[in-house]
């Protein structure tokens, strides 16, 4: 019996790094609100995330194997998941926020009829009970949650608000388990995953980035910051709307699924500060942000800060670096 | 092809937040609102489909109070057949479960081939809704959806995965798949657009009517986001901006 199952996920046969924060969140919540911990491993790689995870403290690791999970279905891992929750019957059930987990764990929600708080950012503990926090409004405020009934939570975590580092090691006894799943229940035939064809900038070895967003305002602005890169050798690059608005090619995009970057200087124009923005680019040394809005959530992560025009100081800042 | 897209209604980015005194919800007063970003991408997905195929029915459903009309308005200007309107007044139901299954409701009688949503919601940021109405229906779901191709009876999907990694699947239909911003370009709603959409119908149902089960999740409090970081903030004139930002960059970050 645990009172939190930690489920992880397989990223090239090694757990995800985002499941790793899940159990360091996992064993510092357990420790203060006196739950047991146990991990969940399934799929094809089972047995090698379980080998994993027994090295670290907690009271059981668990693992499912079913050809029909070998590869990564919504309709398979929502099925097998729920039923080894409904088994286990545990309070809480933790997740790191992949984009896996935004795939199939609202599934479980609707099949378990219990609450999926997402995107978790921090917990404060009320008794012997943990209460969640997330982001909400663009990043701007926080909002308590609050759940009601009975039953297993479901909770996922956001991208570094645990450390993996923080884990403590130990050693969790083992256990197999098995789902029934038929094929007949996966209506779904995924193809093998694949890259698009890397583009011309290597982004995350960049010492240096003039990194622009939906600020910019609109195509004709964008050799501007071409300048600015250029004055001072750094390479340009954008949030996701620059790419979608077709502005720039795609590997010029930094975020959760553009590149990881960590230069020198990130100097950011426009950028509002969303965190699958920010995952991306928070490595950096120095980080100067330069927006009209006071409240963009980018300042917070910000060394320097302006409030201000970036169309009026652009231009301004590549004539003053020129001279 | 019957296409259901669900359109909603969030305050904008630059919208400055101000939280009510017992923290329960925001200041709506002089918000501007717009249509959900990823919404956009999910309703051009869906006329594009209808073009593509030469018939079909799109219809769009928006949950929120009266001032969701004006988005509504602006999807069935943009081409979308009819809308239904799910009116709620505040305070606002935030159990992702429960909108769904008030959703769920409307959508089933319907009895949709597709269901297109935005993959999150830039004001609550859920990003559930549309797999939780697919499950709900019994229908294949997938999210962060960038592409789609209708073969017979089935539609084939291109996935966004994490770090430039994408995979397609096959799904089988009735679906509802999440759209990712990016996959087309939405296109402005026309002059003739604009004046058809006022002859366009919009069916209005109430959700106290629809809301029957446990809310079992909501927003407690709401605060202001906490600043961890020491931030430098630069000040002044256009000119004196410029000048300590060379200033930093030469004998503080010392980068040139
Ligand atoms: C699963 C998923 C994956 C995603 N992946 C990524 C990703 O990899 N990378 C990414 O960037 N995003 C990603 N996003 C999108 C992300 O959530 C945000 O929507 C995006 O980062 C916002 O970009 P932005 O800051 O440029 O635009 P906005 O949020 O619209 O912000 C624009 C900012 O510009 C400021 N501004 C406007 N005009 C001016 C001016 N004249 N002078 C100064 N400032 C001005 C505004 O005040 C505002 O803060 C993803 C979203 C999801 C759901
Ligand atoms: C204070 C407050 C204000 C609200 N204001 C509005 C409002 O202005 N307009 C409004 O429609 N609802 C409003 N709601 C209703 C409701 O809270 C949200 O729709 C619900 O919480 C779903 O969460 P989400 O938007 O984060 O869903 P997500 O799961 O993040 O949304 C994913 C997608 O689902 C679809 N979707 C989600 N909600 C709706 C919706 N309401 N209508 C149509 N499609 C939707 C969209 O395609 C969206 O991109 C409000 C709620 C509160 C508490």
């Amino acid at each position: 019996m645990m009172n939190i199952l930690v489920v992880l996920e397989n990223k090239n046969s090694s757990i995800h790094r985002m499941s790793l924060e899940a159990i360091s969140g996992a064993q510092q919540i357990g420790k203060e609100c006196g739950l047991s911990v146990g991990i969940l491993a399934l799929g094809e790689k089972a047995s090698v995330l379980a080998a994993e995870a027994s090295q670290y403290s907690v009271e059981e690791v668990l693992s499912v194997e079913n050809e029909n999970l070998n590869s990564y279905t919504a309709d398979g891992y929502s099925a097998a998941v729920a039923q080894v929750i409904s088994a286990e019957n545990p309070n809480y059930v933790f997740f790191g926020h992949t984009y896996q987990i935004r795939d199939y764990v609202p599934r479980i929600s609707a099949k378990l009829k219990r609450p999926f708080l997402n995107d978790v950012v921090s917990y404060t503990v009320d008794g012997d009970k943990p209460i969640f926090y997330k982001q909400s409004f663009n990043s701007k405020l926080v909002s308590e949650l609050q759940t009601s009934g009975d039953g297993p939570v479901l909770v996922s975590f956001q991208s570094a608000a645990y450390s993996a580092e923080n884990i403590q090691s130990g050693t969790a006894s083992a256990r197999s388990v098995n789902v029934d799943l038929d094929a007949s229940a996966i209506k779904v035939t995924p193809e093998e995953p694949f890259q698009e064809e890397a583009g011309g900038v290597d982004l995350s070895s960049a010492d240096l980035i003039v990194s622009i967003g939906r600020g910019i305002g609109k195509e004709e602005n964008i050799p501007l910051a071409q300048e600015l890169a250029k004055v001072i050798g750094a390479e340009l690059a954008s949030s996701r709307p620059v790419v979608d608005s077709g502005w720039l090619p795609s590997h010029h995009q930094v975020g959760s699924s553009g590149q990881t970057v960590a230069p020198k200087l990130y100097l950011a124009l426009g950028i509002s500060g969303a965190i699958q923005h920010v995952v991306g680019m928070k490595g950096s040394k120095n980080i100067v942000v330069i927006n009209k809005d006071p409240d963009a959530p980018l300042f917070e992560i910000a060394d320097y800060g302006v409030v201000g025009d970036i169309h009026e100081i652009m231009p301004r800042l590549t004539e003053a670096l020129q001279s | 092809m019957k296409i259901c897209v669900l359109v909603k209604q969030i305050p904008g980015s630059e919208a400055t937040f101000n939280v009510n005194t017992d923290g329960s919800w925001i200041q709506e007063s002089g918000l501007p609102f717009e249509m959900n970003e990823s919404d956009i991408y999910a309703l051009e997905e869906a006329l594009q489909i209808r073009e593509k195929m030469g018939e079909g029915d799109v219809f769009v459903v928006t949950l929120g109070p009266d001032r969701c009309q004006k988005t509504i308005r602006e999807a069935l200007a943009k081409g979308a057949d009819r809308a239904i309107h799910i009116k709620e007044e505040a305070p606002y139901c935030t159990d992702p479960l429960t909108i769904a299954s008030v959703f769920t409701q409307v959508i089933s009688e319907e009895n949709p081939d597709l269901v297109l949503s935005g993959l999150q919601s830039d004001d609550l940021g859920f990003g559930q809704t549309g797999v939780l109405i697919g499950e709900m229906l019994g229908m294949t779901t997938a999210t962060l959806v960038v592409a789609t191709e209708i073969q017979d009876g089935d539609i084939r999907v291109k996935r966004e995965l994490e770090a430039g990694w994408f995979q397609w699947q096959t799904m089988k239909l009735p679906a509802s798949l999440a759209i990712q911003s990016g996959l087309n370009t939405p296109r402005y709603p026309s002059l003739k657009g604009i004046m058809t959409a006022k002859k366009k119908e919009i069916r209005t149902v109430s959700f106290d009517e629809l809301k029957n089960v446990n809310i079992q999740q909501s927003f407690k409090k709401l605060s202001v986001q906490r600043k961890e970081k020491q931030t430098e903030m630069i000040e002044g004139s256009v000119d004196e901006i410029v000048g300590k930002l060379v200033n930093v960059f030469k004998n503080e970050i010392r980068i040139i």
